[in-house]
């Protein structure tokens, strides 16, 4: 360990082997891929697997500034409902007069939204005073609700007319590469550099790892945790950009349990749930075991369909487990 | 409004009307019929908020003495609560039920009718059958053997095909049962059955992994509307053309969009219509104004919808 760190001495930043704990285990399921079937490398699997850890990926890298910064978040899979939805009515309500420039408006109304949905849970917290976990209960009912309601129980579709020229945003390719995973890409750049560059990354962990000495040094904890759940909005915003053209449509079925695929990816990834510890492309990895788990238990025949969900929770458990040993 | 359901209940109808005329039958106290459903959680329960919700407006015009009540509840547990609420707050002359779960709900429905309520229960039956007066269901297995018989016999009996499971339920399991008995009788292979949860987005994930791991495969049956589309657009983006057919059920109106259209991959759907709400409520409010007798069980077919009979089962005002 010694010798990885004076190797790496020169570097930007120290390589921990602790650190290292998710893309281990991200090479040991891939590799049990491979072993399991041989479709599994095929470029069309992976692009398909990449492509769809894009929303958890890009949701949980916002959950890592929540989290880290000693907040929680349960609202983000109903909120994501919520933001599809509204973009879908703002984009076919601006259709008529914008056409296809409705797309673009529609995402500029669906980031605003979503800032201010994680603008309405980080005051909750923050100025209300009340548990990340309850305050963001009570929001995922509220936006889950709103989206059953505006969609009166069935679904909210995209105008047709909308669908062709969005469909590359999901389903397109820059250089082969898929858009949502240049999106992802991205995301993850941003947030690690916010996150271990800037001032206010430093102030998330001190909030999240102490927040009576961060505030004894001048910290605004209400408003670095306030902040965490805007940028957590953002995300989800983010991601309900590359979603909305997969299937052109917002139901009340949209996005449900995310808010658990987004947190286990986020501590799998080696970030701490009680906060101040922040592992931005550990989360990345984890968003991408929990979408591989799932990949390869369609193509195994190795466990009855009754017990895939089981077989997932023992894979997640002993990837935590592998973690806290090798540290 | 020329729904099959109130072609079929026509004659209930048609007789309530004469009867309300006759007997003047408006002097009459109210007669209360509570109708406790599940919240609009997915499509098609959206659609059987949608259907009981018109039934209660065109009863309610056309039998002034009917007062329709309806209740929707998101669990097990708080539909307990709304039937004791509904109970407690006055005297229901009939209670039409479509319960979360069957066990969970057979008790407090037995309470209900210890009151001397008059009871109809639609879909998902209770554990104790003597309790209902009247059941009103679709046909499970007829919706998966319906399928497999129109799907074997377009394959020629040959071919392989990828199934989509809902959620693990009576009601899936026995559309499964029906389909895979029908296909057990023919040289058509079953290459896979998993759970997509009755969830388009976890449908499209599932058709992309099948696509990934079955280099040839004839046709998809999704046992449901919801998943059908998340099966559709997977198929479409992986730009595999062998897949001859892909098929669901459950009478979703953009799945009838695509029947009418004569859509090649899609050309038929098997109905197990959320509007079965709305026969149910029609039959009790028969009891009530027409002296109808209604007792018994009542199951609709699932028929193959066709081109030509689509528009029968199509909705353009329900959210489903």
């Amino acid at each position: 360990m010694t010798a990885a760190i004076a190797s790496r001495s020169a570097g930007p930043r120290r390589i921990r082997w602790a650190d290292m704990g998710p893309f281990i285990a991200l090479a040991v399921v891939v590799l049990v891929g491979v072993m399991i079937n041989s479709s599994f490398l095929s470029g069309t699997n992976i692009a398909n697997v990449v492509t769809r850890s894009a929303f958890v990926a890009i949701i949980a890298v916002g959950a890592t500034f929540v989290i880290s910064s000693g907040g929680l978040d349960l609202s983000v899979g109903s909120m994501m409902a919520f933001v599809t939805g509204i973009m879908i009515l703002a984009m076919n309500r601006l259709e008529p007069s914008m056409g296809g420039y409705a797309i673009v408006a529609g995402a500029g109304v669906g980031l605003v939204v979503g800032a201010l949905c994680g603008l309405l849970n980080g005051l909750i917290v923050t100025v209300g005073k009340i548990e990340p976990f309850i305050a963001t209960l009570g929001t995922m009912g509220i936006f889950r609700a709103l989206i059953t309601w505006m969609s009166d129980g069935g679904s909210i579709p995209i105008e047709r007319s909308l669908r062709e020229p969005y469909r590359p945003v999901y389903f397109g390719n820059l250089l082969g590469i898929p858009v949502p995973v240049i999106l992802t890409l991205i995301v993850v750049l941003v947030g690690a550099f916010v996150l271990y560059r800037t001032k206010y990354g430093r102030r998330c962990m001190a909030a999240g790892s102490n927040a009576d000495v961060a505030r004894f040094s001048g910290v605004s904890v209400a408003k670095v945790r306030t902040m965490a759940f805007v940028i957590q909005g953002l995300c989800v915003a983010i991601a309900a950009i590359c979603y909305i053209p997969r299937l052109g449509a917002a139901t009340p079925t949209t996005g449900q349990l995310w808010e658990l695929q987004v947190i286990t990816a986020v501590v799998i990834g080696g970030t701490a749930l009680r906060g101040g510890k922040a592992r931005v492309w550990g989360t990345v990895a984890g968003a991408l075991i929990l979408e591989v788990i799932a990949n390869l238990m369609v193509l195994s025949n190795m466990v009855s369909e009754y017990l895939v969900a089981a077989v997932q929770g023992v894979i997640i458990i002993l990837a935590m487990l592998a973690h806290r040993f090798i540290k | 409004m020329t729904t099959i359901t109130r072609r079929a209940l026509g004659l209930v109808t048609a007789a309530s009307f004469t009867a309300l005329a006759a007997t003047g039958a408006l002097a009459q106290e109210k007669r209360i019929i509570a109708v406790s459903i599940p919240a609009a959680t997915h499509g098609w329960t959206g659609g059987v908020v949608y259907h009981a919700e018109q039934a209660e407006k065109e009863i309610e015009a056309a039998f002034p003495n009917i007062d329709v009540i309806v209740k929707t509840s998101p669990s097990a547990t708080a539909q307990v609560s709304a039937l004791e609420d509904l109970a407690a707050a006055q005297k229901l002359d009939a209670l039409v039920i479509l319960p979360f779960t069957s066990e969970e709900l057979t008790g407090p429905v037995e309470q209900v009718k210890a009151a001397g309520t008059f009871i109809a229960v639609v879909d998902r039956g209770l554990t104790d059958p003597a309790i209902q007066d009247l059941y009103v269901a679709g046909d499970n297995l007829a919706v998966g053997a319906n399928t497999a018989k129109w799907l074997a016999e377009k394959l020629g009996n040959e071919g392989k095909v990828v199934v989509l499971r809902g959620i693990p339920t009576v009601i899936d399991d026995e559309r499964i049962q029906g389909f895979t008995e029908v296909i057990k009788g023919t040289n058509i292979e079953i290459l896979d059955i998993q759970y997509a949860n009755w969830n388009q987005d976890e449908a499209f994930t599932l058709m992309q992994d099948y696509l990934a791991k079955y280099p040839q495969i004839d046709a998809v049956w999704a046992n449901d509307d919801d998943m059908l589309l998340g099966v559709l657009e997977a198929v479409k983006e992986s730009g595999r053309t062998e897949i001859r057919y892909a098929l669901g059920g459950n009478g979703m109106k953009d799945v009838i969009e695509l029947v009418m259209a004569g859509d090649p991959v899609t050309p038929i759907s098997t109905p197990y219509p959320p509007s079965m709400i709305k026969s149910a409520i029609y039959m009790v409010a028969g009891q009530f104004t027409g002296q109808a007798p209604m007792r018994g069980s009542f199951k609709l077919d699932a028929p193959l919808i066709t081109p030509e009979n689509a528009e029968q089962f199509y909705f353009p005002d329900s959210p489903f």
